[in-house]
């Protein structure tokens, strides 16, 4: 009996045991069958109501306050929350924002801005003309303080004339005033808003919904925007702190677009992406101490432009791809850009050696290129140039700084002999480019000094004040010929930018600014 | 008491002197947070008055001694890029830290525990051989690398969890847990091993010692000789080794955040150290400084619990 009875319990032992394992792979199928449900409810509501998408950025903004962000990287963002008076686009031309027209005097030292009809604040208020008059009052210090942005020292006053009419009367004519007044640190905000860091309000086609440090920013639609609204309604900007995980990043699903992942990191990416390329709207150089022994030799300087083979350079770095530049200026400048600059120095080793015979250093010299770390094509960059430059008997040794070094030693103290990197414009005026190659001017860290290019570019600042702008663009591109012929740096490239997105996404925009155009996304139906 | 007294005013000292050093090296290394925060825009007018609004002109010395005033006072200041609260920005990322860390420490307490003491057991026997290899190689794969295999093995191809996706504990904890046991794992395997073999040759050291014979020749089994007399004194080196790996897994989980992209306290320390933000990196190293003494201190107290000879 208690055999029969030990044998009894352990078929019904087993029987439990099959009947509980069976409960066990029906609910995993149940769950699974919920979460293939799940997941194609999700794709169905792609593009409706609930579109998502999440894009990595490489740094977190450093402030939500547009008159106080810094970093490019935080104002290519803000740009989709915050409007100025006007915007640029993406063919770089200005187009009306908050303001729906405006007027300049005849002697161009008033412009009167007509505000838009119904605009209105992510918090539901509509922008008042004393709203327009507290932001740019901000910007030019004219609360009390300095002028946040140096060009607005330039803003005499700021009358309201009615409740949607403020006129903005300026010290001096200035033709790039409206390409001021269209950047980030230029936006309006409600004059009544408390504390716009932990709560932007904006105009703009996104408003801000959360933040976590070093994590995230999240924005949603914003329905009352005055224009073409968003297509995507909630954009999630996934902080991703270290670039070489990237591509698993995207791989892996964590986010849905990268703008900017290098050509190694393109290459690897699988087929469920798109790479759009473009240009990063800069101009990479090895940067000359033109101060500094040798490089104060004009001889010296042709010869390393001589000496570098910039098509090498893009081949090694970046598959070809990218843009040669002869000047400080690049493609997407349009009218500025002079394309056949870049032909002024084809590589010519002979000719490279004889000019540094003549300048005296027949058996070469060596010289310190500094380049920041964060960087890598600028690194990668600087070796080749300094693999080149061995060929004429020159020593490049490279060091790699940290970024706030190079701002501190290179950019203020300019102790430096020579440096890679990439210098872009803020604004889209030729000052923005060619301003810092004149003697004086603070930002000219390359030290360079020619009276010629001074003259030219006063003449530009002349012509411009005059609103001559054929003209001013005469000189400007005088500016640049001169900057060429004397080999002020060895220029080389506007890098190329590329954008992976995941198939499915499409619509990313290229801008001539760093600018990264949330609201154009959409979702392939 | 004068012992823990004595102890405790070291403990202040030792933090002061870190703090003072962390603000002598961000006077000395290049660059500030004002430069840092104008970046290429910065021209010289705009540099001064911005160092003077931030306090940047004021002599080193002073700006230490506001500093430390405040900080004692608990205000920890304002953060110069983020412009908020230092504190609220340490509070609402510490609990990331802290979780990671204990679940880290549980994994490797737990895991270490049963494999050592059951190769001390098998001295010399294959199992033991076995996992004397595996700790080996273990033990010197970095964690980093490990994240790497993990992110690879259970996030690609096994697809556990989504390599990048963190998820926010104050979001949804559930989905936090399930992303950072992957982390904590990484973070787990190089510990584990380290505290497998010294719980193994910790015992091992123990059992061959006089007491032990005398326990045996009372008549107690393998298992009672091992469980009431070995382990207790065996586990005393290996407690230094779990407080040390605690402190450890506390502040030195910054690696690990970078592989894995989870934004915790370490996240915030490098990015403060590039951007010169003196007030954080200020604050997250005195709570650095003070969990490694607070840690130090608990095992202190902890030995005198195992071994009551310590504590008198």
């Amino acid at each position: 009996m208690i055999k029969r009875g030990k044998k009894f319990l352990f078929a019904s032992m087993l029987m439990t045991l099959t009947i509980a394992l069976c409960g066990c792979a029906g609910d995993k199928e149940a769950k699974d069958s919920n979460e293939t449900k799940a997941s194609n409810e999700r794709n169905v509501s792609m593009g409706t109501a609930d579109s998502h998408i999440t894009i990595g950025i490489l740094q977190d903004l450093d402030s939500l306050v547009p008159s106080l962000s810094q970093g490019a990287g935080t104002q290519e963002i803000l740009f989709n929350i915050y409007e100025g008076l006007v915007k640029p686009d993406s063919d770089g031309s200005l187009i009306p924002a908050v303001a729906s027209d405006y007027k300049m005097s005849e002697d161009g030292l008033t412009y009167t801005f007509t505000l838009r009809d119904g605009i209105k604040f992510h918090n539901g208020n509509p922008v008042t003309a004393a709203d327009v008059k507290y932001s740019i009052d901000a910007c030019a210090g004219l609360n009390g303080g300095e002028p946040i942005i140096s060009a607005f020292s330039n803003v005499a006053s700021v009358d309201i004339a009615d409740g949607h009419t403020v006129a903005i009367k300026l010290k001096e004519s200035s033709a790039s005033f409206l390409a001021i007044l269209a950047t980030v640190e230029a936006a309006i905000v409600p004059a009544d808003a408390s504390d716009l860091q932990t709560n932007p309000i904006g105009t703009g086609p996104y408003k801000f919904v959360s933040r976590s440090l070093q994590e995230n920013v999240v924005l949603e639609r914003f329905d009352g925007y005055w224009g073409e609204a968003a297509r995507i309604k909630n954009v999630t900007l996934k902080i991703i702190a270290d670039a070489d995980s990237i591509v698993m990043n995207l791989e892996g699903g964590a986010v849905d677009m990268v703008a900017r992942v290098s050509t190694a990191q393109a290459a690897e990416l699988s087929d469920s992406f798109e790479v759009a390329e473009g240009t990063m709207n800069l101009v990479q150089a090895v940067y000359l101490n033109n101060a500094a022994k040798p490089f104060d030799n004009e001889l010296v300087r042709q010869a390393l432009c001589y000496a570098v083979d910039r098509q090498e350079i893009l081949d090694f770095v970046s598959d070809g791809k990218g843009a040669l530049v002869g000047s400080s200026m690049f493609p997407a400048f349009g009218k500025y850009y002079v394309d056949e600059l870049k032909d002024v120095y084809a590589k010519d080793i002979e000719k490279a050696k004889k000019l540094l015979a003549q300048a005296g250093y027949a058996d070469g010299f060596s010289f310190t290129m500094k380049a920041p770390s964060n960087y890598q094509q600028h690194i990668d960059t600087a070796q080749v140039v300094a693999e080149q430059l061995k060929q004429i008997g020159v020593t490049a040794n490279i060091e790699l700084i940290e970024w706030e070094t190079w701002l501190s030693d290179v950019y203020q103290e300019r102790d430096f002999d020579a440096t890679v990197i990439g210098v872009d414009a803020s604004t889209l005026t030729a000052g923005a480019m060619l301003g810092r190659f004149v003697s004086d001017a603070h930002d000219n860290f390359t030290n360079y000094s020619n009276a010629d290019y001074d003259d030219a570019y006063a003449n530009a600042l002349a012509a411009e004040a005059a609103s001559d702008d054929d003209k001013a663009t005469q000189y400007y591109k005088e500016c640049e010929a001169i900057l060429a012929k004397t080999a002020a740096n060895v220029y080389i490239q506007d890098m190329c930018k590329l954008v992976a997105i995941r198939k499915g996404y499409a619509g990313y925009t290229f801008y001539p600014l760093y600018i990264q155009d949330f609201a154009k996304l959409y979702i392939e139906e | 008491m004068k012992y823990a007294l004595k102890k405790l005013a070291a403990m202040i000292i030792t933090i002061l002197c870190i703090s003072f050093l962390v603000y002598l090296a961000f006077d000395i290394i290049p660059g500030d947070a004002a430069l840092a925060s104008l970046g290429t825009d910065a021209n010289p007018e705009r540099l001064a008055s911005l160092r003077k609004e931030m306090g940047l002109n004021r002599p080193f010395v002073e700006r230490y001694f506001d500093w430390l005033a405040s900080f004692l006072q608990g205000d920890f200041g304002t953060s110069y890029k983020y412009k908020m609260p230092v504190a609220d920005m340490i509070a609402s990322k510490l609990p990331v830290t802290v979780i990671m860390a204990f679940i880290s420490f549980a994994i490797m307490a737990l895991a270490s525990l049963p494999v050592g003491i059951y190769a001390a057991k098998h001295s010399g026997g294959r199992a033991d051989r076995v996992i004397t290899v595996i700790n080996q190689i273990m033990m010197s794969v970095p964690h980093f690398f490990m994240g790497i295999i993990i992110t690879y093995v259970f996030g690609l191809v096994l697809k556990l969890f989504t390599p990048g996706g963190f998820v926010s504990y104050d979001a949804d904890f559930a989905g936090f847990l399930s992303y950072i046991i992957f982390p904590c794992i990484a973070i787990a395997i190089p510990k584990t091993a380290m505290s497998v073999k010294l719980i193994r040759s910790s015992c091992i050291v123990e059992a061959g010692k006089d007491y032990v014979r005398t326990a045996y020749s009372k008549g107690n089994n393998t298992n009672n000789v091992l469980y009431r007399h070995v382990l207790k004194n065996a586990m005393i080196p290996v407690i230094t080794f779990w407080g040390m790996a605690l402190a450890d897994m506390l502040v030195g989980s910054i690696v690990i955040e970078q592989v894995f992209n989870i934004p915790g306290i370490g996240r915030i320390l490098l990015t403060s150290i590039s951007y010169r933000d003196y007030p954080v990196v200020e604050a997250v190293i005195v709570l650095i400084s003070v969990v490694i003494v607070a840690v130090n201190f608990g095992v202190d107290i902890i030995y005198g619990i195992i071994d009551p000879r310590i504590g008198a």
